[in-house]
């Protein structure tokens, strides 16, 4: 695929950039040199504020104004890039070189129909007229797999799908067949079936076009899917490089070995092996650094690190590390193995759910996010909740926090205490005993008030401690339950990071001793180091205080890892609930085993298995299919029975159920039938109508 | 857009109604008497009272409401006290004479502080901007009477160039200029710092966004990235402004047709208030709450004919 010969599409040669900040230049990216050849797919990685979207903006000429290039050399197939001048730019842009972002809602622009958008491309670099560029536009569409391009054209971006806005920027970007497509976090925002379909799609286009893909990602699983080769960047150095493949097999590189310890991988699970954080933080932007960059997080570190800046080895096979020691990486032990304790099998029950309904609107225009639910919380187990978004789980969670009413059904908790009311019906020991922790810990604490008065606070309110130097020696308790340090209780929480400032959420959580906490997506906008410290610190703290977590969470690796019981959630319906093993291994529910399907893995590189697809979005909740409510995008669809029948509960033991007309051991048999013609994953399945591309009809 | 409009109509409505309640309070409460202030200080007692009783203003509130609620809807609105000729013809012709005046500084000022405030964000931070946004703040903080006093001694008695009281002008372009520009000048100095500083905010924001910088790297000239993608989303806040300005305006009438002794609505307003002229006044705000509640719908429609996102029921 990669042209050895061909000159490349992108030479980036010891590119050094600053940001002003009060006039003084911090170093970003330091030293930096890599190329994309034609045809290949480049991806760099790192976590956050490592310099890959600077990378990015740097390729496309679009860095912000107190950007500086400090040295460097950029050339764009053979021409020189930095020095290129507007007119020249504005040639290359859109026609040369193309972009797809982290977001596309934000990307398209919200008042102009999005054929006109693609179209303004053809029209600005291809000399078209309107009707011409429309039609190519609509072609174009197609190329990307969007079902029905002519009605798509004339829809603003609002009216589309997160999976179609990314389809239609990707359209957009290679509407004029460029030498460069960089992609920056392209399927971040979405969920995880629509990032396995846009990733097929640019696996899919790789073969139609010969375009070089630089392909940023915080994500290793994704990376390694879709790139040959891949960059690892810390602190604004590219501090490894190599084949994708051999590198996260066996990296050469402390920091890349530490990544992939910090994700939970398939079959781990946390009463067997304990994810690995990094230790300590990201050197502040423009720090100082006379020696390696990852000195004083390293494990195998010595006097040399601090002291000399690794220079690029070349450690065969094409592949570089910066570090003094690669050839002691693969020896690295891994770290302590602490392991957690199973939950109590016999655990008393401690939140009962029974057919708990939520609607939104008004009689003419309701809307059920929540169509009756039942399940039951263990004491002491984690739950986990997933599902697409639109699923209804934050829904859900709302419901039994307490933000709003349940419109019927009852949800009691301890045996007692009705839950199905509001927050402001409910009483002191409710509040105490049910928290929550939010995704967001940015706009979920209070950024006027320090830390101390934030626990303060939640120990006065949660537990009623009115002695305020007993609050003092409380907090500062909590604060190091949470790992915490004394000197964080004096800051507000915007001087906190990310990891820092979950952690007071979590602090805060606990104040009052709860029985039960939610967590609704805790950890899905952190690093993936710090995601481990977290994901290791709720274990802790549960284990210390008996409590349980119902973890609501996207991310299946994660829920696999931590979760004793899950709960699969479509469109307002539990599909899909029981212990943990018994939901995944194997998957008895198709959307389910859908959801398994679409998880990125670091392990294996797709091929062995066929990925189920699923046929297009979710139907809106507000007017469910009828029978099954998943049969308009199921890839078992077995006939009238799946439209026409909602589906029973089907029980196998363990305490798993699931809705579906397929019985236990069924779909196994089906997927063994897949697995001959991994080309035509669904012909085997098809007994009467094929399922409907679209779940939505007009 | 349909159930959109009627929506809206239907809360406007509402809103009119609660205006004419609060209104015809507040009228009431007015310190001095109607037959009084009529037929001035050396009638007796119950000569004044007699008026009173055939004005119907002995009735007891709810009554009398309800009784000029009905007649204005069915058209009826009543003698003035003052003046003795009908309300609606004076209202409606006073109304239409401010709604001259005000359309005039509105046409001007609005291209105009819409294309300075696009041009300042456009040269964010350059001198250019610095100039168009002190310039703006600097006379957001003059108030009408002050500017009108000023432009009236300076070009009416100094100078001699426009007359020191504006007429209804006729429909001689020259005319209107000579009897509108100098009234409208102070209206629109105060509306050119909102308007322009709303502009500037929103191009400012426009450019700065996601889609924006998509447009950039497509390769886009200069010219179709702000015609296309920047100000069709910036103008929208400023469109909300205008409307709500449009209000304001009617407030600055008052002041202005006072100083520049103009036959518009502000001053039929003020007058009649000092008059206790209670069916003018009555149904002189009740218009101006009505084109008042007219602009914001015209300003709301136009926001969702601009905005895709906001359009109901397609």
């Amino acid at each position: 695929m990669s042209a050895a010969n061909g000159r490349a599409t992108v030479d980036v040669e010891g590119l050094s950039i600053s940001y002003l900040r009060r006039r003084q230049p911090l170093r970003v990216i330091e030293d930096l040199t890599f190329s994309i050849r034609p045809g290949e797919a480049y991806g760099l990685v790192g976590e956050s504020g490592c310099g890959k979207s600077t990378v990015a903006m740097a390729l496309m000429r679009y860095l912000p104004q107190n950007a500086v290039v400090d040295a460097g050399r950029v050339t764009f197939a053979g021409d020189d890039l930095l020095g290129a001048d507007g007119a020249t730019l504005r040639r290359w842009r859109g026609s040369r070189m193309a972009m797809v972002y982290q977001d596309p809602a934000s990307a398209l622009n919200p008042s102009m129909r999005v054929g006109a958008q693609i179209s303004e491309v053809y029209r600005q670099h291809r000399g078209m007229d309107g009707a011409a560029a429309s039609k190519e536009a609509e072609a174009m569409l197609g190329k990307v797999r969007i079902t029905d391009p002519g009605r798509i054209l004339g829809r603003y971006p609002h009216e589309l799908s997160g999976g179609q806005q990314q389809r239609v920027m990707i359209a957009m970007a290679l509407s004029t067949d460029p030498e460069l497509l960089v992609l920056d976090e392209p399927t971040t925002g979405l969920d995880a079936t629509v990032e396995a379909e846009v990733l097929d799609l640019v696996e899919q286009l790789r073969s139609d076009f010969d375009t070089s893909i630089l392909f940023i990602s915080h994500n290793l699983g994704v990376v390694r899917r879709v790139c040959e080769r891949v960059g690892v960047l810390y602190a604004g150095r590219l501090i490894e490089e190599g084949p994708s493949d051999e590198l996260l097999r066996e990296p050469r590189h402390p920091y890349t070995l530490g990544l992939l310890r910090c994700v939970p991988r398939r079959g781990m699970r946390k009463d067997a092996l304990r994810l690995e954080p990094i230790p300590g933080s990201l050197p502040p932007l423009g720090a100082d650094l006379p020696g390696c960059v990852y000195a004083s997080r390293c494990p195998i570190a010595r006097e040399r690190c601090h002291v000399e800046p690794p220079p690029p080895y070349d450690t065969g096979d094409g592949r570089i590390s910066r570090c003094h020691y690669h050839d002691e990486v693969p020896t690295i032990p891994p770290g302590e193995q602490q392991i957690t304790p199973p939950p109590p099998s016999d655990g008393a029950t401690l939140l009962k759910v029974e057919d708990l309904v939520k609607t939104y609107g008004t009689s003419g225009n309701s809307m059920q996010a929540v169509a009756g639910v039942s399940f039951e919380v263990r004491q002491g187990e984690v739950f986990g909740l997933v599902g697409e978004s639109g699923s209804g789980k934050t829904s859900l969670a709302r419901c039994l926090s307490g933000l709003v009413d349940a419109s019927s059904g009852r949800a009691t908790f301890e045996d007692h205490l009705d839950i199905s009311a509001a927050e402001h019906r409910r009483n002191a020991e409710l509040r105490r005993k049910l928290q929550m922790i939010f995704q967001n810990p940015d706009t979920s604490l209070n950024p006027r008030h320090s830390v101390r008065r934030i626990l303060g606070r939640a120990l006065l309110l949660l537990a009623g401690v009115k002695n305020r130097r007993e609050r003092e020696r409380r907090s500062l308790e909590l604060a190091s339950s949470v790992r915490l340090e004394p000197r964080h209780l004096q800051v507000r929480p915007s001087a906190l990071s990310g990891g820092l400032k979950q952690r007071v959420a979590i602090a805060r959580a606990f104040a009052g001793e709860p029985a039960l906490v939610l967590c609704d997506e805790p950890v899905s906008a952190l690093d993936v180091s710090v995601q481990a410290a977290i994901l290791n610190l709720l274990l802790d703290v549960q284990a210390e205080r008996k409590v349980s977590y119902l973890f609501i969470s996207h991310d299946l690796n994660v829920v696999r890892y931590l979760a004793d019981s899950i709960g699969v959630m479509y469109l307002g319906q539990l599909v899909d609930v029981g212990p943990a093993r018994a939901v995944f291994d194997p998957p008895h529910h198709p959307y389910t085993e859908a959801l398994v399907s679409a998880m990125t893995t670091l392990e294996d590189s797709g091929g062995s298995r066929p990925r189920i697809k699923l046929g297009g979005p979710m139907p809106s909740p507000s007017d469910p299919p009828s029978g099954c409510r998943f049969h308009t995008r199921c890839p078992r669809f077995l006939g009238d029975i799946c439209r026409d029948e909602a589906p029973p509960w089907q029980r196998d033991g363990e305490g798993h159920q699931y809705r579906c007309h397929i019985r236990p051991g069924e779909l196994s048999g089906l997927q063994r039938a897949n697995g001959a013609s991994p080309d035509e994953p669904q012909a085997a399945t098809r007994r009467d109508h094929p399922p409907k591309e679209n779940g939505r009809q007009g | 857009m349909g159930r959109f409009l009627l929506r809206r109509l239907w809360l406007s409505a509402i809103t009119l109604l609660l205006v004419s309640v609060v209104l015809f309070v507040v009228a009431e409460v007015l310190p001095g008497d109607v037959g009084r202030t009529i037929l001035g200080p050396f009638a007796t007692n119950a000569q004044v009272a007699q008026l009173n009783q055939e004005l119907g203003l002995d009735r007891p509130l709810p009554v009398r409401y309800a009784d000029w609620l009905g007649n204005f809807v069915t058209g009826d609105w009543g003698q003035s006290f003052l003046l003795n000729t009908p309300v609606r013809s004076l209202v409606v012709e006073r109304m239409v004479n401010s709604l001259l005046l005000g359309a005039f500084a509105l046409a001007f000022i609005v291209p105009v502080s819409i294309g300075l405030g696009v041009l300042a964000a456009l040269y964010r931070d350059r001198f250019i901007d610095r100039a168009i946004s002190v310039t703006g703040l600097s006379l957001i903080a003059l108030p009408e009477f002050v500017v009108g006093v000023i432009v009236l001694v300076i070009f009416a008695v100094e100078l001699g160039w426009f007359p020191v009281s504006s007429q209804v002008p006729s429909a001689n372009p020259v005319d209107v200029f000579r009897q509108f520009l100098m009234p409208s000048i102070p209206l629109m100095l105060v509306l050119f710092g909102y308007i322009a500083r709303m502009a500037r905010a929103g191009t400012v924001e426009a450019l700065g966004s996601d889609y924006v910088r998509t447009a950039v790297l497509k390769g886009l000239s200069r010219r179709a990235l702000i015609w296309r993608h920047v100000l069709r989303n910036a103008l929208l806040p400023t469109i909300s402004v205008v409307s709500v300005q449009v209000g304001y305006l009617f407030g600055g009438l008052v002041v202005i047709e006072t100083l520049f002794n103009y036959p518009g609505i502000g001053k039929l307003l003020l007058d009649s208030a000092v008059g206790h002229d209670l069916p003018v006044l009555e149904a002189s705000v009740l218009v101006v709450a009505v084109l008042y509640m007219l602009s914001n719908l015209v300003a709301d429609s136009l926001y969702a004919v601009l905005n895709p996102r906001i359009r109901v029921g397609r």
